[in-house]
């Protein structure tokens, strides 16, 4: 509603008593709408419509180009080879079966299985080592946020003084955790190595980078250590205190790498990239390829899966638990292509997509030949 | 004493002392009474908030800014205005002195001095005026649009008190009925206490009334006692009716929004059920690696259980488009602005574009049903001319009357009957002596006016006809006399009114003869007639009424001293009742106006509105029923039905009258009807009652005022078989496709609209009107038009759209309506398809990461979201969409039928769109998640320049969702779109590239301020993989093209009106609207219906010609340099405006009150 004099008001715009019609010439003119296209709604435009006739050719273009790059991706998705252990130890018979299982410990030593596999196929180019676990929720809201981004780009007073998303992984000992937070606290600490056993029976270790494997933006911008110290890790960590279940403090992650200690390990930095689905699988290592290029990075034949378990202090267990969540653990070598690893999704969604476009497309073909002349007649019944 | 017998009835009249003045002790016991001040509050301060509580951040805070600056906006706009009224001087006399006061500070009972061309300041008694005859002039213009001046009439006994000394000396008290709405009903009483103890009484009417808002003119000052004040004014008691009005559109907005609250509260409700039931396992509740804190354990679980529930309904409360209010808000407010600038509507003649006085109506004008018109100054200009005068049976056409006489040498194809004899001619100077007397008009020169009492007056070619109905103005060029002087003294008026439907006056002759003259409707003189050729003039009068002429009886009879006494005294005695005077007043004029002597008739046309019948034409072809309202007669209304085509000549017409229902019965006549229109519906089927089949007997229904209310009239108890006339009623009528009522009151044409409102289908109604009469039923019908005519502009500014000319409404229906409808209708579905696709894969991800309201994206994407990625794009489209031709929807009316009924929110495409939405989430989620699952979904690092691999974490999986989903919502727009100006291209392209800067942006620096990083670089990370281009765009694809394929199928198989025509269009390359003729893509059977509009329009086209002639000869009568004015008459018709609003706002009037 509008007020009263509000209206007398507008009155006394538009009426004048007594001379109705006769507007000034000056009062029609600025009255008058301008006659723009815009104000009009007559601005040019294209006009189209979506009929079977124009959706046909996008629908056969879909269809063309989408089967082949669907083939394209399934083939390099078969080519890449990919090896998966799974080392939880479930079966009695599994060579980690007694490391995981609950049994009293001397703390200072350590457990170790070995596990057996052959490849049947070499893996050319650089190999990638990966270790997966599933149900392992590392989605889980309160996990995810229990992390200082700041700490861990080396601000000296949240290394001190950590953001509370941390608890209750925050202090130990009344020293502030550092790294702190459930998902550092949770790394994963299972060492593993590889090694080549040679039909003449003798053991190669294979060389397993450990560099290279995060982001380069996270290992150089992101993650960062404290400054101070002079380089040297273990007096700016010194207020602090290590995450519960560790076993050895951050700075000496890799105590042999000074560029991948401290908050700057990489096996660390891969690790606080949540994973986005319960089960996931990690970068471990890169085998990288032989130099001569003659040999294949991995030849077929027996290897041998060395995994040490470090014991995390709050668990009975001995290696990196997940039976008590259902969870496995695997590891996976595989070779990469352009397009990433093994995906045969992709490639089998494409063709799919591809095929169903084109169906699709002979099917509009013949509503379009048998309705389309119907339609556009200019009779139209009603 | 009249007092006493009142007494306890009086409660609801207020005593007013002026001056303050206390009455003398003794003479009544009269109740102390608080009034209000005279501050008028039409400003408020609350805020109406959008619906949803559950919002957060950002977009409800944004959304409460708009919202509270454009309402905070107009209520300092009208507290503004409020301020300036309020603060304005007023002049009040006190002590004898004349004070200035603010006019806010104004208090009941305050003696207030006016002075010329200044506004009452509230509701006034008039006292005393700067005039001896104590009258004064004022104009209602800002009231109710008229900007005649009226006379006023200063209390008998209280006009000698004219200075402000002499009116501080005025002892008196007025009683009168507490305030009520009605402008044009008033009943006080005046006590005055002159030097004796006895006061005098004297009635006080709505002539001794002055209206706030009313201005005063041609008199130098008045004073008058403030009764009324602040908001008790009559004006502000009017203006409070008005009624918020909301539209079909929104009402399906907010049933949609009710079943999202429940989709948003289940959601919760599941996954918080599920949540306990998989974390009944403790180790799945806490693992080893992610322990709860002490408190959060300690917390009890039905707490625990609580605040999850709210957690979960934080996340996923983006699913109510809260953004959508804004944007519906905006996209009224500017889509409005069209209609303003639409320069088809732009009237070069008034020099007028259309108002737009509320933009929330504006997709109903998409929707409207029925269409309930005016017919005077809607449909026909209100631009009286006289077309001929029957006198005594003779017929003379305007050429042969010339200067109030007939021209004795005019040729006779000019007089239609033989000259009239001896006896004739008196009967001829009667006759144009009735027209010259019996009549309300005032003739205003520069500075003098003069009432008619002088009878003849010195007119100037300056001076002109003031007059309060149109109709007589077009009579004042025709009667003038030029010879002698006559004089008569003005005795009696006895003003029209809408039910008596005549007017009277008794003058004394100079050769002292009373005579009494009436004019008023045929139907209201010829019973009361006992001499005169009546036959000859009802057979004249009604031939004229069929050609669609203003018909209106003349009669008089002639007083003996006696019979005149007798009369005022039982005038006087009526006027002098403070109790049910009207009904008095009623009750005498009867017995007066009765054994007349009738003396002929006169024929005004009303000629029909520039493209009337082809709006009419189209409307009817839109599916729309036309009703037309009116208070005229019905052979004169029918005869206008004719001519604007609402009536074929094969329409079989089904009358519903008073005439019929005197020889049967109502029932009868109801049931006979219906069973012819039902035989009808009977046998057609049901393809064939779109009622543009040819062979489908369309049916129109006439009906009168005094048939409807008996229709209307609740039924007596006990009878059963009457119960339900108003069903039958309404069954014929839905079977009618025009109606047309006459003898309407205004009253009646607002119980129409209520009872079609109110029929079973719930109809959208459309009322359009010009006169104060229309107001009742502008504010009742969904859609209120005022046309801004000769009538005022109360109708205009009571309207929620005003137009200038009936023609006008086409292109307001068909086109802006029809736009604004297909726009409204997408931005409503378009917003919770997209709020879907945005929410839904949030909820599946909490059964990937165990239940624990983990959000999938991003916080600045949750909020960005509705407020700047996907919210221009809709808007603009709502703004500029146009899915089929200007021209083209003009052309072809009935595509307005595709849109009828709201047929795109209803329940069938709501639930598509919330499907097609769900698929397009599942698409989204799971599409990324086979990606990410149980495959190395990595970059190869070759895009990067160090050979790495990398992983991907969650916010990368919610980043790749969200950008397929930004992707998949514009593009779904854009194949919407059928209108693409280059505005579209800027915007949707523009969108999706901001959402890639930003996201580049955000992702691209440490930002400071933010205790997380989980962003940074993760956008760039998955452009540089080449598996997310390639989901990307396959999962775009893939969601958009249910959605294609259902469109191109349905287009193919069963195309609706509009897409043929678009079809149509595309073939012809645009040029359909230009060259085809749209005739040729409709079924042949229209042409038929049109011959007998033919006839009609080559019927009027001849008589628009005759007009030149008309003009001519007025210049030549206003050119005469002695010319003599007299007056004229013509109240008829349907415009009876004073009574119009009377029954507009049908407030009770003091005989009620107890």
């Amino acid at each position: 509603m509008m007020a009263s004099s509000y209206n007398a008001k507008e009155e006394d715009g538009h009426h004048h008593p007594g001379s109705v019609g006769s507007g000034g010439p000056g009062g029609v003119k600025s009255k008058k709408p301008d006659n723009t296209a815009f104000k009009q709604q007559r601005l040019p435009a294209w006009q189209p419509i979506l009929t079977a006739g124009t959706v046909l050719p996008a629908f056969f273009m879909i269809g063309l180009i989408f089967i082949p790059i669907g083939i394209g991706l399934f083939v390099t998705s078969n080519n890449i080879k990919e090896f998966e252990i799974d080392y939880t130890g479930v079966d009695m018979s599994s060579p980690c079966f007694n490391c995981s299982q609950n049994y009293s410990w001397n703390s200072t030593s350590s457990c170790s299985c070995s596990v057996p596999f052959t490849l049947d196929q070499a893996f050319e180019s650089n190999v990638f080592m990966y270790y997966g676990l599933s149900n392992f929720y590392q989605n889980h809201r309160r996990y995810v946020k229990s992390r200082d981004d700041s700490q861990l780009n080396g601000d000296k007073s949240s290394l001190l003084n950590p953001s509370k998303e941390c608890e209750p992984y925050r202090t130990s000992d009344k020293k502030q955790i550092a790294p702190c937070g459930a998902i550092a606290n949770s790394l994963f600490n299972d060492t593993l190595e590889l090694f080549y056993i040679h039909p003449n029976g003798s053991r190669f270790a294979i060389n397993l980078v450990k560099t290279g494997i995060a982001w380069w933006t996270d290992k150089h911008v992101k993650f960062r250590n404290p400054a101070g110290g002079d380089g040297n890790l273990s007096i700016v960590f010194q207020d602090t205190s290590k995450p519960v279940n560790w076993r050895k403090p951050v700075y000496e992650l890799d105590p042999n790498d000074p560029d991948n200690n401290g908050f700057i390990n990489e096996d660390l930095i891969v690790w606080m990239r949540t994973a986005a689905l319960p089960t996931f699988r990690k970068l471990y290592r890169i085998i990288q390829k032989k130099k001569d290029n003659m040999t294949p990075t991995l030849p077929p034949g027996d290897y041998i899966l060395e995994v040490t378990y470090s014991i995390l202090t709050i668990n009975v267990t001995p290696d990196y638990p997940v039976r008590s969540f259902d969870g496995r653990k695997r590891v996976i070598l595989s070779t990469i292509s352009w397009m990433g690893g093994k995906n045969p999704f992709l490639g089998i969604a494409y063709i799919t997509v591809g095929s169903v476009c084109f169906f699709l497309g002979v099917v509009l073909l013949f509503i379009h030949h048998k309705y389309g002349n119907r339609n556009n007649n200019a009779d139209i019944p009603n | 004493m009249a007092l006493c017998t009142g007494e306890e009835s009086w409660v609801d009249s207020r005593t007013v002392y002026i001056g303050h003045k206390e009455p003398p002790p003794g003479t009544e016991a009269y109740i102390p009474q608080r009034f209000p001040d005279n501050r008028v509050v039409s400003s408020k301060l609350i805020i109406d908030t959008p619906t949803s509580p559950m919002t957060s951040g950002l977009p409800l805070f944004f959304v409460i800014t708009v919202t509270a600056i454009k309402q905070g906006y107009e209520d300092w706009i009208r507290h503004k205005a409020d301020n300036a009224v309020n603060q304005c001087p007023v002049h009040i006399i006190q002590h004898g002195k004349v004070v200035r006061k603010q006019s806010r500070k104004l208090r009941v009972g305050d003696v207030v001095q006016v002075k010329e061309n200044e506004v009452f300041p509230c509701d006034l008694i008039l006292l005393s005026t700067s005039k001896e005859d104590g009258t004064c002039f004022v104009t209602t213009a800002s009231l109710d649009g008229e900007s005649s001046h009226k006379t006023y009439y200063a209390v008998q006994d209280t006009k000698a008190f004219s200075t402000a000394e002499e009116v501080d000396t005025l002892h008196a008290t007025i009683e009168c009925e507490q305030p009520q709405p009605d402008l044009y009903k008033f009943v006080g009483r005046i006590n005055i206490y002159l030097d004796r103890d006895e006061p005098i009484a004297r009635p006080l009417g709505s002539e001794n009334l002055l209206l706030r808002g009313a201005t005063l003119k041609n008199t130098e000052y008045i004073h008058a006692v403030a009764i009324y004040t602040g908001m008790e004014t009559k004006m502000a008691l009017n203006y409070q009716s008005k009624s918020q009005k909301r539209s079909a559109v929104e009402k399906s907005m907010n049933a949609y929004l009710i079943v999202y609250l429940c989709i948003l509260i289940s959601k919760a409700l599941i996954n918080t059920v599920l949540k306990y039931v998989w974390q009944a396992d403790a180790n799945r509740d806490e693992p080893w690696y992610n322990q709860k804190t002490e408190i959060e354990r300690q917390r009890h679980v039905i707490i625990r259980a609580f605040t999850d529930f709210l957690a979960f309904m934080v996340l996923f409360n983006y699913i109510i488009p809260v953004s959508m209010y804004v944007t519906v808000e905006m996209q009224k407010f500017l889509g409005s602005y069209f209609i303003l600038w639409d320069d088809d509507m732009f009237d070069e003649e008034i020099g007028e574009r259309p108002l737009v006085n509320t933009s929330d109506l504006n997709e109903e004008l998409g929707q409207v049903e029925y269409v309930f018109t005016d017919k005077t100054g809607t449909l026909t200009e209100n631009n009286m001319e006289l077309r001929e005068c029957c006198v005594n049976g003779h017929v003379y056409v305007p050429d042969a009357i010339c200067n109030g006489q007939v021209l004795p040498g005019a040729a006779g194809m000019d007089m239609i009957d033989s000259s009239p004899g001896v006896e004739g001619k008196e009967r001829e100077e009667l006759f144009f002596r009735a027209l010259c007397l019996c009549h309300t008009v005032q003739v205003k020169e520069e500075e003098t006016v003069d009432s008619i009492k002088r009878g003849i007056h010195q007119g100037k070619s300056t001076s002109f006809y003031i007059s309060s109905s149109p109709d007589e103005d077009s009579h004042m060029e025709i009667l003038n006399r030029e010879d002698e002087m006559e004089r008569f003294e003005l005795l009696e008026v006895l003003n029209f009114d809408s039910v008596r439907r005549r007017m009277s006056v008794v003058v004394r002759s100079s050769s002292g003869e009373f005579f009494l003259f009436c004019k008023g409707a045929d139907s209201s003189i010829f019973p009361r007639v006992v001499s005169g050729k009546v036959e000859q003039v009802r057979a004249r009068v009604e031939h004229n009424a069929v050609e669609g002429l203003r018909t209106l009886c003349v009669a008089y009879k002639k007083l003996s001293q006696e019979e005149y006494e007798e009369m005022c005294h039982l005038l006087n005695s009526a006027k002098l009742a403070l109790q049910d005077r009207d009904k008095k007043l009623a009750e005498a004029y009867d017995v007066i106006e009765k054994d007349f002597i009738l003396l002929g008739a006169t024929a005004v046309e009303d000629r029909l509105q520039d493209k009337a019948a082809d709006t009419i034409e189209s409307l009817h072809k839109a599916g729309i029923k036309v009703w037309v309202l009116t208070g005229d007669k019905m052979e004169t209304a029918a005869a206008t039905c004719y001519a604007s085509k609402l009536f074929h000549r094969n329409t079989q017409i089904l009358e519903l009258t008073t005439k019929r229902t005197e020889e049967q019965s109502l029932h009868d006549v109801l049931f006979d009807l219906s069973r012819t229109v039902l035989r009808q519906q009977g046998s057609m089927t049901r393809d064939t009652f779109s009622g543009l089949s040819g062979d489908f007997q369309d049916y129109g229904l006439i009906i009168d005022g005094a048939t409807l209310s008996a229709v209307l009239k609740p039924t007596q108890e006990g009878s059963s078989s009457g119960g339900n006339y108003k069903e039958i009623f309404l069954e014929i009528c839905r079977n009618c496709s025009a109606v047309l009522c006459c003898r309407m009151a205004p009253l009646q044409k607002a119980q129409i609209v209520k009872m079609i409102k109110a029929s079973k289908e719930h109809p959208i109604t459309l009322a359009i009107g010009d006169g104060a009469n229309d107001v009742s039923m502008i504010l009742e019908a969904h859609v209120g038009i005022g046309i801004m005519g000769k009538e005022g502009r109360q109708a205009a500014r009571n309207s929620d759209y005003a137009i200038t000319k009936f023609k006008h409404l086409k292109k307001m229906l068909l086109v802006h309506g029809h736009y604004y409808y297909i726009r409204i209708s997408e931005l409503v579905q378009y917003f919770f398809y997209k709020n879907v696709c945005f929410i839904f894969p949030q909820f599946l991800y909490q059964f990937f990461c165990g239940f624990s309201q983990q959000p999938l994206y991003d916080t600045a994407y949750l909020t960005l979201y509705n407020i700047s990625f996907t919210s221009l794009p809709i808007l603009l489209y709502s703004l500029m969409e146009q899915h089929i031709n200007m021209d083209i929807l003009k052309r072809d009316p009935s595509l307005y039928r595709d849109i009828a009924k709201n047929s795109l929110l209803t329940w069938p495409t709501f639930i598509y769109w919330t499907f097609l939405g769900v698929f397009d989430a599942v698409v989204f989620f799971f599409g990324a998640f086979f990606l990410f699952d149980n495959t190395t979904f990595t970059s190869n690092g070759q895009l990067m320049a160090t050979n790495t691999q990398m992983m991907f974490g969650n916010w990368t999986f919610g980043t790749l969702v969200f950008t397929v989903l930004v992707f998949t919502v514009t593009l779904k727009l854009a194949l919407d779109t059928h209108y693409w100006t280059w505005i579209n291209h800027f915007v949707i392209w523009g969108s999706l590239l901001f959402y890639v800067i930003f996201s580049l942006l955000w992702g691209g620096i440490i930002w400071p301020f933010l205790n997380y990083q989980r962003m940074y670089y993760v956008f760039m990370q998955m452009l540089s993989s080449g598996p997310a281009w390639l989901s990307i765009i396959l999962l775009v694809i893939v969601s958009l093209l249910p959605d294609v394929v259902k469109k191109v199928l349905c287009r193919a198989l069963w195309p609706t009106t509009t897409e043929k025509i678009q079809n149509a269009d595309k073939l012809y390359k645009g040029h359909l609207s230009e060259f085809t003729p749209l005739s040729s893509l409709h079924a042949p059977p229209l042409r038929k219906h049109d011959r007998p509009g033919n006839d009609s329009q080559i019927h009027t086209h001849r008589r628009s010609e005759s007009s030149p002639t008309k003009k001519l000869m007025c210049t030549y009568w206003g050119g005469k340099p002695d010319y003599c004015t007299f007056s004229s008459f013509l109240r008829l018709g349907d415009n009876p405006r004073f009574s119009g609003a009377a029954f507009a706002y049908g407030a009770p009037g003091p005989e009620t009150s107890v």
